[in-house]
């Protein structure tokens, strides 16, 4: 008790000397500041301990898991995009050497058809031509056997016009020798 | 009331230390550690602040940051980057006492420098509480730790021999007036800003002086922001610099 008393008296004189000067010296108060202080220091403490910081560190570990894994799936795709080109650009050089092949075949193809067609066409061109001619000799032939037949008959005719007989074998004879001639 | 009655020139009064005086908050009785005074109003208001930026402000859990989430990312980032870069990364257990020294003293500090505040961290009686805590947490760690090899902190191994036990005595010292310069340099930066732009803000009163005054607060208040930021980082880094101390006691 006589402690407190004691105590309760150099409160008062710190009270006075506050007063004048810093109320920080003012010690009357500072249980009032140091209880509220511990109060507010648990508060905080176990805000951040059970429910701010970890909920916080789960985040950005999050966020940094979400990077890695945007990091490497764009990586993948990178790849993935690289081996879609070379696919491509293989299929294509295939395509353009089977284009080739293929203008090439159809080439060869319509170059044998045609040649077929031309030695075919030769082939009857050149029968034609083989039958024309010996239907033109067998005209001819025709032609000449008809020509002596008319001279002898005009030979024979103008023989006989002339007063005169003359027995055929002459006549023919005659007109043979004349052709020829 | 009486020396505001004697005209224009003797209505300078300046009461730069009145903005410090912890009163009860309803009625005029004395404070005893119970009563409900501004202190416990404005640490109450540090404690919401806190609870609205850490954890309102994280609620979304957004992979992609809203602003809010963004600034409680940056302060846990800010702390912890601290504490792993000066402690080590063994102290990262360690990181939600000093998240909690740190909060507590920037969100009083900035809440502070609102006009008709009261500045918690002004108070020897705080700062003094909160450097005691870091002091015995540390003291107790270092022994629990490292047991005697604690006091190898204080034995200046690369001195030469003679000189050790001179060297061994500064390092005591030094080591228990840790607390001291650590209590009263933050207490000491919060007051004597607030107490200057309280005295400027008293020139004010005469019309012809009022305008530089009122620059000068300006200014002042300017540069109390970023004390109040610097303040809470050095004290928060002393922290994780003693810790250092108490987790690696290699001198």
């Amino acid at each position: 008790m006589a402690t407190q008393t004691h105590g309760a008296e150099v409160v008062d004189a710190a009270h006075g000397a506050a007063e004048a000067g810093m109320p920080q010296l003012d010690f009357a108060t500072f249980p009032n500041q140091i209880f509220w202080l511990l109060v507010t220091l648990v508060v905080i403490y176990f805000v951040l301990s059970k429910i701010a910081l970890p909920r916080i560190s789960a985040v950005l570990a999050e966020r940094s898991g979400t990077i890695m894994n945007d990091i490497a799936a764009a990586e993948e795709l990178k790849l993935k995009a690289k081996e879609a080109e070379e696919a491509y650009n293989a299929a294509l050089a295939e395509a353009k050497a089977q284009a080739q092949q293929i203008a090439n075949e159809t080439r060869a193809a319509i170059q044998a058809d045609l040649d077929a067609a031309t030695a075919k066409a030769d082939a009857e061109i050149s029968a034609k031509a083989a039958e024309s001619a010996k239907a033109i000799d067998e005209i001819r032939a025709g032609a000449m056997d008809s020509v002596k037949e008319v001279a002898k008959e005009t030979a024979k005719e103008l023989v006989a016009a002339l007063g005169t007989t003359a027995d055929a074998r002459s006549v023919t004879a005659a007109v043979t020798a004349r052709m020829k001639g | 009331m009486a020396t505001e009655a004697h005209g224009s020139e003797s209505s300078l009064v300046f009461h730069p230390m009145d903005q410090f005086k912890v009163t009860p908050l309803f009625g005029d009785g004395p404070v005893h550690w119970y009563t409900i005074t501004n202190v416990t109003l404005w640490m109450a208001i540090a404690v919401v602040g806190v609870i609205l930026l850490l954890v309102v402000g994280s609620r979304g859990r957004a992979v992609v940051p809203s602003k809010g989430q963004s600034i409680a990312e940056l302060t846990y980032g800010f702390v912890y980057k601290m504490l792993e870069e000066v402690t080590g990364k063994d102290a990262v257990k360690y990181f939600p006492y000093v998240m909690t020294l740190f909060i507590f003293i920037v969100f009083s500090n900035m809440l502070g420098l609102l006009p008709l505040s009261f500045t918690t961290t002004s108070h020897i009686a705080v700062t003094g509480v909160l450097a005691v805590l870091v002091f015995l947490f540390v003291t107790v760690l270092g022994f629990v730790k490292n047991g005697s090899k604690f006091l190898a902190l204080f034995w200046v191994s690369s001195a030469p021999m003679a000189v050790r036990p001179l060297l061994a005595v500064i390092e005591l010292i030094s080591y228990f007036v840790r607390p001291v310069s650590h209590s009263i340099r933050l207490a000491g930066n919060m007051m004597a800003g607030h107490a200057v732009i309280k005295v400027f803000a008293g020139f004010a009163a005469i019309a012809a002086i009022s305008p530089v005054s009122i620059l000068a607060i300006t200014a002042m208040y300017g540069l109390e922001i970023l004390v109040a930021f610097i303040q809470a980082y050095v004290f928060t880094i002393l922290t994780c610099v003693y810790l250092k101390d108490a987790l690696h006691p290699v001198h």
